[in-house]
């Protein structure tokens, strides 16, 4: 944006503004939401050419790409906010591919009379995050709606990257045998968020695990190329993504409830409200199946890294024609873990 | 956890395993009924019954309110909503069970009916606060344990003049209900269904005292023992049925000393009988109509009975055809022994009250036992 003329003589209220139809319309109004908020903060060169696509160049290999919605509620929550979690959340599916990622383009739609406050501080939030995972917002758009037809804002990011040569990553790769490594503990961010809720408000010092994974991921597939499944157990947490792996791969898994790392805190709100943690979200976790050989060698690479210092085994994986999630419980009985049935907690993530 | 991790210890469960298998004798069979979804629920998630021996059985009761509620009640709960535009407040359970018409309160929610979810009664309070120009009405359910937060909501609206709330009363009784069990042919004539003992409620309990299950101890010289919902609370009850069944007694015995009284929460007891009076007869599912096993809300306080308001009418509606639920909440019959259970009837998709609720048998054996059940050729060993 050559911006040698002051093009909007009146600058854009942050502090006391709210969005309003004009600035969805693709006039001038928007040109300068665009340019005074979201350009501001999410500067970067591919941007900043104001073209309605970014173009670059990629090397050979393999690319993935990624793409989700983010509807969370409430916008702020302690650990985060919809800004940092749009670019955590799409950046880490695409690092569980194995795959480096590249470029992320951000989606908004805002609601009428949504404080252009609350907004500036998410979108700078989601630089923050983009910057520090060093991961740049290269396209983006903005539509508005009627007040009463959204809630406040909703995000939606897709990402690219790159994955490395010999790697290959799927959900359907666990094999009878192989390993299941988790990289932190389980149910930080859902509980977060109920304990933020309105109607659900409890005090607890627990905070959201939002986070970006792919450095993570690139020292564990830097130590073994051949993992067989990079997972984060987002909504429907630990329980339900073993579930897709399990069906994906159609094997069976057998956990085991002591080794599953859950905070007490956590523990402890779930036992109030009379939730499981292993059906709880995550938004900085991942779950690792490998061959048992190497798993010993990932868990010491995982644990080296600030994101997965409580990495443990938690399982393995079995034959089983009925694709069961199996747990040995720590009172010493068995279980299934099975798929989440309905809703736990709406608009998680 | 301080006080929940001590009911958990894997050493204490195995010392127990070890001791009711030394007792349990091995030349009878002991059918232990839980009453409560509580009890059946702890039992799966832990894994309770693969520390017993093979003749110790856990028998599932009626005791999970959403299970019990007929098809009847539901109906009219969305009649409230459909013909007379208010503001249903509800717990979340509720919103999945099969009504009539394949129609759910999640469902009619979907289609724009103005139905909130709540955690407690004074959330349907505030609701009724906030929309002073729209009728709210809290759907209670719920055994004793729920009745005293909605006595307690019923004389904070009379307090407020909350004139726009009211409450549709479907609260159910305990003792009313296991007498209807143990009178019931099945049970009676010893024909198909056998019951040694039971597992008395807990938290129902703490508000009732172990006292109104005396009765029937002796009435059916049977076994009650008043057990905690923790998974060493439910082998410990276990332990002390074994014992009274093996000493030929019959007594009401109290594992849940850390809560329970013989007298109960007496302040409670009050408040809902200011409330709260007995119905001369309730339907609930699985065991029909049953007399004095429900209440309704008192004369003083019709202003804020949903049911007068409303003039809410006696529906009796039938469940969906070859849905074994009435007799799996009598202990007649088993989860697997259900034609539509993992067939047409899954927690995503229930047909059936018991695979909605977590506490109910169903979805218990669906969700942290099917793996038992492989096969559907299951039939109860205790059957005579």
């Amino acid at each position: 944006m050559n911006a040698v003329v002051k093009r909007f003589p009146v600058r854009l209220d942050v502090r006391r503004g709210a969005v309003d139809m004009t600035h969805g319309s693709g006039g001038r109004a928007m040109a300068q939401l665009i340019e005074e908020l979201f350009v501001k903060h999410l500067d970067n060169e591919l941007l900043r050419q104001a073209n309605d696509q970014a173009s670059f160049t990629v090397g050979s290999g393999r690319m993935v790409m990624s793409t989700d919605g983010h509807v969370i509620s409430p916008l702020f929550f302690p650990g985060g906010d919809i800004g940092s979690l749009a670019v955590h959340g799409t950046i880490n599916d695409v690092a569980m591919s194995g795959a480096r990622p590249l470029y992320l383009s951000a989606g908004f739609i805002l609601e009428e009379g949504f404080p252009l406050a609350d907004l500036d501080r998410i979108v700078a939030s989601m630089a923050g995050a983009a910057t520090a995972a060093g991961v740049p917002v290269v396209t983006g758009d903005t539509k508005v709606v009627e007040k009463g037809k959204g809630d406040g804002v909703f995000i939606t990011t897709t990402g690219v990257g790159v994955v490395p040569e010999g790697v290959q990553i799927s959900g359907d790769r666990a094999r009878a045998g192989d390993a299941v490594l988790v990289s932190g503990s389980m149910g930080d961010h859902g509980v977060t968020i109920m304990s933020s809720r309105e109607n659900l408000e409890f005090e607890t010092a627990i905070k959201s695990d939002s986070a970006a994974l792919h450095e993570l991921v690139a020292d564990m597939v830097a130590a073994v190329p051949e993992i067989h499944c990079l997972r984060d157990p987002t909504r429907g947490g630990l329980a339900t993504t073993l579930n897709e792996l399990a069906q994906q791969s159609g094997v069976g898994m057998v956990l085991q409830e002591d080794s599953i790392p859950i905070k007490p805190a956590v523990l402890a709100a779930c036992e109030l409200l009379g939730l499981d943690p292993l059906y709880i979200a995550n938004e900085g976790k991942l779950i690792c199946i490998c061959a048992q050989a190497d798993a010993e060698r990932l868990l010491k690479v995982m644990q080296a890294h600030p994101l997965g210092r409580q990495a443990a085994m938690v399982g393995e994986v079995v034959e089983d024609p009925h694709g069961f999630v199996q747990m040995q419980t720590s009172f010493g009985g068995s279980r299934i873990v099975d798929w989440l049935a309905g809703e736990q907690l709406p608009r998680i993530c | 956890m301080r006080y929940v991790d001590e009911f958990r210890q894997r050493e204490l469960a195995q010392q127990l395993a070890a001791a009711i298998r030394k007792e349990a004798d091995p030349q009878r069979q002991y059918n232990l009924m839980e009453f409560c979804g509580g009890h059946t629920h702890a039992i799966f998630r832990y894994g309770v019954q693969d520390l017993m021996p093979s003749n110790v059985h856990f028998v599932h009761g009626p005791g999970c309110p959403v299970c019990v509620l007929p098809v009847g009640r539901i109906d009219n709960a969305i009649q409230l909503v459909e013909q007379h535009d208010v503001i249903l407040c509800t717990y979340g359970d509720m919103l999945r069970v099969p009504a009539s018409g394949r129609k759910s309160l999640l469902k009619i929610k979907a289609g724009g009916a103005d139905i909130r979810m709540v955690y407690s009664t004074q959330d349907a309070l505030r609701i009724a606060r906030d929309n002073p120009d729209r009728q709210v009405v809290f759907f209670a359910i719920g055994f004793e344990t729920t009745t005293p937060p909605t006595a307690v909501a019923i004389k904070q609206a009379r307090t407020e003049a909350l004139d726009n709330f009211s409450v549709f009363s479907n609260h159910v009784l305990t003792p009313a209900a296991i007498q209807n069990i143990l009178e019931s042919p099945e049970v009676r004539e010893m024909g198909s269904v056998s019951i040694d003992g039971f597992f008395g409620p807990s938290h129902v309990s703490s508000i009732i005292g172990s006292r109104p299950y005396e009765f029937f101890a002796e009435e059916f010289q049977r076994p009650v023992v008043i057990a905690g919902f923790e998974p060493l609370d439910v082998m410990q009850s276990a332990l002390m049925l074994i014992r009274q069944l093996n000493e030929g007694r019959h007594e009401v015995e109290n594992e849940y000393t850390r809560v329970v009284t013989r007298e109960g929460n007496t302040k409670a007891q009050s408040l809902v009988a200011e409330v709260f009076e007995l119905r001369r007869t309730f339907e609930w599912r699985g065991l029909g109509l049953v007399p004095y096993s429900a209440l309704q809300i008192k004369k003083a306080f019709a202003g804020l009975d949903a049911e007068q308001r409303f003039h809410v009418p006696a529906i009796s509606a039938s469940d969906v055809k070859g849905c074994e639920c009435p007799s799996i909440l009598r202990g007649v019959k088993r989860p697997t022994d259900c034609k539509l259970f993992g067939t047409v009837c899954t927690p995503e998709n229930p047909m059936g009250s018991c695979m909605v609720s977590s506490e109910g048998a169903c979805a218990a054996y669906w969700s942290y036992g099917r793996f038992r059940q492989p096969e559907k050729s299951d039939t109860r060993e205790d059957a005579a």
